[in-house]
């Protein structure tokens, strides 16, 4: 029997490769460069390179490692949304790092190893190469969720991540191999091909059940939502920012590929759009009912996090053409809006402080009116308000919702909306509503500066980040339609 | 159609936002000039807006100074504007007390005068968009935008308990409105993938559907207007506000509710309307009877000129659901009519609290003889808001009942008893505050100076016009109220027909 000799073609899986060499070349650059935020903008060399080839190659779908893999558009829109993730996070770090006295080259690598396997879990079509992204993505992560050595936080933060997330690898693997032992395959649609030809398998069932439960706790869905607070809170903000919008959209990425690739024409459908659906509503509700209370704004976020995980599940749930674009185009709002907002949060920490509560935002329009500014326009369309980007986001995935007949979802995801107004303004009254000097500052050390609000450290690279992800916000909430025709241009290979 | 392919209502949107940019691109220390240029933004919107009334053609049933461009294009959502008789005044509305608003806060506001200036502005452009989009995400976009600015404008300039009024004003209105939103994509999808107004209103909605979409519509107006029993923040924001915060609330932003039911909830809806009509009309009724109830126990004047806001939009909303085009048509002209008068209500109200800090009936008293000409103005004001023969306020109110009274004898007296009510809140206050002996804490009150002045004297002016030529408007409104009323209760007695 003659061995056959698989088709590479490597040039379909181009975008993830770049990023991979630009990381193996920050590696190999840190050994020789001393002023580490080079390494930085050479990540950033990366990501725009990948990005700009990513658009080259255009929605034509392309297959690779025998079916493996693939490069459609569905998996390319994916790309623009991690390397824009990952562009603002090399840019915010750049600054965060120096200022935490945290800086290292292996942090950009890692960065970007994470990212290549988000971009591959976007183009896996096989369970085996989701689990390979899925990998590349969390252990990167693990690592950087503890790179504030430090601080206990951090590491406990490391920790958690960490061991939760093994967990969830664990439970995805039992769930891939479940589906194969009654697929005979792992290949999405190979399994999308048995299913659909008539036939069933409990465990087959059982099998879907568990890799949902796996990407559910990569997209910090109830009930597998726990570690995210203390995750979010206890990360280096630079790595919160990354992660809170990376790890969310890869699992979503592969989440849907799954779903719609492997079990869409199935006996199996119904349910789990109706899973979707309830995952939906339980994920939003409590995400917002938790983030109520809180009183650090990056907890609060990790909260609201769990919230957005909950209205994107709606677009799932809809399991249709539009409930997919709009889940595409709500990452790429999340994606600007939430990394605005955590870049921010970065600029305000001080030197060697890692706590970021509401008090730290009192007055700060009068301190400085920029950031207050782009604050308020990253809350504002958190919360769906138009005319922001985030307000279209919900839009497309509750139209989608309506459409599939789940108008009582799209009801209470509006009314979740609502919900989330009360916090989100939280932060907005403190910076407009309330004086600096309302409160003194928690440091005991600084009595000096009793009276004066603690200097904000805008840098260069952390400010392009912070009016880039405002702009988009903005301009994006203006001028929608672009990105609603590029959508609808990007269907699943 | 009009003769101009010029995009008028587009410029006019698009001016103040490019005001607010200017002012924000200013340095922070020359507030003088931010004032100036913010204000000259508000006085040239003022003037752009003065040819839609001018180039209006009564006779041309539809919208006039229409443009309609792709928006949303994958989705055939799309940028449409346009006025007719309904819209056409409350667009002259707000940018008279736009201007209005920004000049009398000229010495009112000292700190951040550049963020302050800046949202006015915005808020300018988010209310005239709610008055011209005709299609339907695009006035959903407005609608919600213009919360943000007021909502900032009042938690940040405003009184002590402003955050907690600056709160609940944005909630109340958001959470009122999210319904909305979901009937809007239901209503989009149902009419084929469109959300452009005039096509919606020709296509076929099932009644039962009706009544779901009229009933999630009615209650982000009803919130917005307020009705009873749905108006608490209503008092806590007018009071807490920074007077010019005040103006606009009750000037227009008030009249952005009982707008929607006439331009989208009744002619969408018409199946639904008599179902809602008699409990929206009594909810008017008991807003009309409470609110001048409860203004008549307030001691803080902004308050009582607050819950009058109550009482006089109940009139509106009772007009409007009368459904005769007399009532309406007065239901339109109230609206102008309410925010002028109570606009200038607060503005003078506002000028007595910049000179003593205090808006208590009883610190004042005999203030006529220190302060002639604060006090002329506030008994015509007053006058106006009573409803005085010869001034604006008659017109729409009489309108409006005389309406009314051919649908619903009841309704129409309870009303007049209303008004009964108005005329004693008002003149109780007039009384209190003007004549009486003069409490000696007032005996430095300066009277008021020449921008006051200025700031004061189009509204007055505009009393008198309506009051003595309402034909200048009514000729201008009653076609496109007809068309309306006509659609609504044509399409009923069809639906009539069809159920026998």
């Amino acid at each position: 029997m003659p061995i056959e000799i698989p088709t590479l073609n490597f040039i379909a899986l181009a975008p993830p490769l770049i990023v991979i060499g630009t990381a193996l070349l920050v590696l190999l650059f840190d050994l020789a460069v001393t002023d580490k935020r080079v390494l930085g903008y050479l990540g950033l060399v990366g990501v725009v390179i990948a990005a700009g080839v990513s658009i080259a190659m255009g929605p034509r779908p392309a297959t690779t490692f025998q079916a493996m893999a693939i490069s459609d558009g569905y998996a390319l829109f994916f790309n623009l949304v991690f390397l824009a993730t990952a562009g603002l996070s090399i840019l915010i770090a750049i600054d965060y790092l120096e200022r935490h006295d945290l800086q290292r080259g292996e942090y950009y690598a890692l960065l970007l190893f994470s990212a290549s396997g988000m971009m591959l879990m976007a183009a896996a079509t096989d369970l085996i190469v989701v689990f390979l992204g899925l990998e590349i993505m969390s252990v990167a992560l693990y690592i950087l969720a503890g790179f504030n050595w430090r601080q206990l936080a951090s590491a406990e933060a490391a920790m958690k991540y960490f061991i939760l997330g093994a967990f969830a690898s664990a439970f995805f693997l039992y769930g891939a191999a479940l589906t194969y032992g009654a697929t005979g395959t792992t290949n999405l649609n190979q399994i999308g091909l048995w299913l659909s030809g008539g036939n069933s398998d409990p465990m087959a069932l059982v099998g879907l059940g568990l890799l949902l439960a796996g990407f559910a706790f990569k997209v910090a869905a109830v009930p597998f939502q726990w570690w995210t607070p203390d995750v979010y809170q206890g990360a280096p903000t630079s790595v919160t920012a990354f992660m809170s919008v990376g790890a969310k959209g890869a699992g979503f990425a592969a989440l849907i590929r799954v779903l719609r690739s492997g079990f869409g024409d199935s006996a199996y459908s119904a349910d789990w759009a109706l899973a979707a659906a309830v995952l939906a509503v339980l994920t939003m509700t409590f995400g917002n009912l938790a983030a109520l209370p809180q009183k650090d704004v990056k907890r609060m976020l990790g909260y609201s996090s769990i919230a957005h995980a909950g209205y994107i599940l709606v677009g799932v749930a809809a399991a249709s053409e539009s409930g997919v674009r709009g889940v595409l185009f709500y990452l790429l709002a999340y994606a600007f809006m939430n990394v605005g907002a955590f870049a921010v949060a970065s600029a305000l920490e001080r030197r060697g402080e890692f706590s970021t509560t509401q008090r730290d935002y009192a007055g700060l329009s009068q301190r400085e009116p920029l950031l207050a500014v782009a604050m308020t326009v990253f809350m504002l369309s958190l919360t769906g308000m138009p005319p922001l980007v985030g307000f279209w986001g919900k839009l497309f995935v509750f139209r989608a919702a309506v459409e599939a007949g789940m108008s009582w979802l799209a009801i209470v995801g509006v009314i979740n909306s609502a919900v989330s107004a009360f916090y989100y303004l939280g932060v907005v009254v403190q910076m407009y509503m309330r004086a600096p000097a309302e409160y003194s500052p928690r440091l005991v050390g600084e009595e000096s500066d009793a009276k004066k609000p603690a200097a904000v450290n805008l840098e260069v690279a952390i400010g392009t980040a912070v009016l880039l992800a405002m702009l988009l916000t903005v301009v994006l909430g203006l001028w929608p339609g672009p990105v609603a025709s590029l959508v609808t241009m990007m269907p699943l290979g | 159609m009009n003769s101009m392919d010029f995009p008028l209502l587009s410029l006019l949107l698009a001016l103040p936002v490019a005001g607010a940019i200017l002012v924000a691109l200013l340095p922070r220390e020359r507030t003088e000039l931010v004032k100036g240029v913010a204000f000259a933004t508000c006085v040239a919107a003022l003037v752009l807006s003065l040819p839609l009334y001018f180039n209006f053609q009564p006779g041309v049933t539809g919208f006039q100074f229409e443009e309609v461009t792709d928006w949303i294009p994958g989705l055939n959502i799309s940028y449409h504007v346009g006025v007719d008789g309904i819209s056409l005044f409350l667009v002259l509305l707000t940018t008279l007390l736009s201007a209005v608003a920004v000049l009398s806060s000229w010495t009112a506001i000292t700190e951040q005068v550049k963020e302050y200036m800046a949202l006015m502005l915005l808020m300018e452009t988010a209310m005239l968009g709610v008055f011209v989009s005709l299609d339907l995400f695009l006035f959903y976009v407005f609608w919600e935008a213009s919360l943000i600015p007021m909502a900032l404008l009042i938690g940040r300039w405003g009184g002590t308990r402003r955050i907690y009024a600056a709160i609940k004003f944005f909630l109340f209105t958001m959470a009122g409105s999210a319904l909305m939103l979901v009937a809007t994509i239901v209503l989009y999808l149902w009419g084929g993938g469109t959300s452009d107004l005039p096509k919606l209103l020709s296509s076929q909605i099932p009644a039962w559907l009706q009544v779901w979409l009229f009933a999630a519509f009615a209650l982000a107006f009803a919130v917005k207007v307020p009705l009873f029993p749905l108006h608490t923040w209503l008092p806590a924001a007018h009071v807490e506000a920074p007077t010019a915060g005040s103006i606009i609330l009750a000037g227009v932003l008030l009249k952005m509710g009982a707008y929607g039911y006439l331009r989208f909830a009744l002619p969408l809806f018409p199946d639904a309307v008599p179902l809602f009509a008699p409990w929206l009309s009594i909810l008017a009724l008991i807003g009309i009877v409470y609110g001048a109830l409860v203004a008549l126990a307030q001691e803080d004047v902004k308050s009582l000129v607050a819950y009058s806001s109550v009482a006089h939009m109940g009139f509106i909303v009772l007009g409007t659901f009368a459904l005769t085009p007399q009532a309406v048509s007065g239901a339109v002209l109230q609206m102008v009519n309410h925010g002028l008068s109570t606009g200038g209500l607060f503005l003078l109200v506002g000028v007595l609290y910049e000179r003593r800090h205090t808006r208590l009936l009883k610190d004042y008293g005999g203030i006529w003889v220190k302060a002639p000409i604060f006090g002329s103005f506030f008994i015509i004001t007053a006058l106006s808001s009573v409803g005085l023969p010869g001034m604006n306020g008659f017109v729409g109110e009489f309108t409006i009942l005389l309406g009314t009274f051919r649908v619903n004898v009841v309704y129409a007296a309870i009303a007049t008893f209303g008004i009964v009510l108005a005329a004693w809140y008002l003149l109780v206050a007039v009384r209190r505050l003007l004549f009486g002996p003069l409490n000696p804490a007032n005996t430095d009150l300066s009277d008021m100076n020449a921008r006051e002045i200025a700031v004061m004297l189009p509204l007055v002016v505009f009393f008198f016009v309506i009051g003595l030529f309402p034909n200048l408007f009514f000729q201008k409104i009653n076609p496109a109220v007809e068309t309306m009323t006509s659609q609504v209760t044509q399409t009923r007695a069809v639906a009539e027909m069809s159920n026998e």
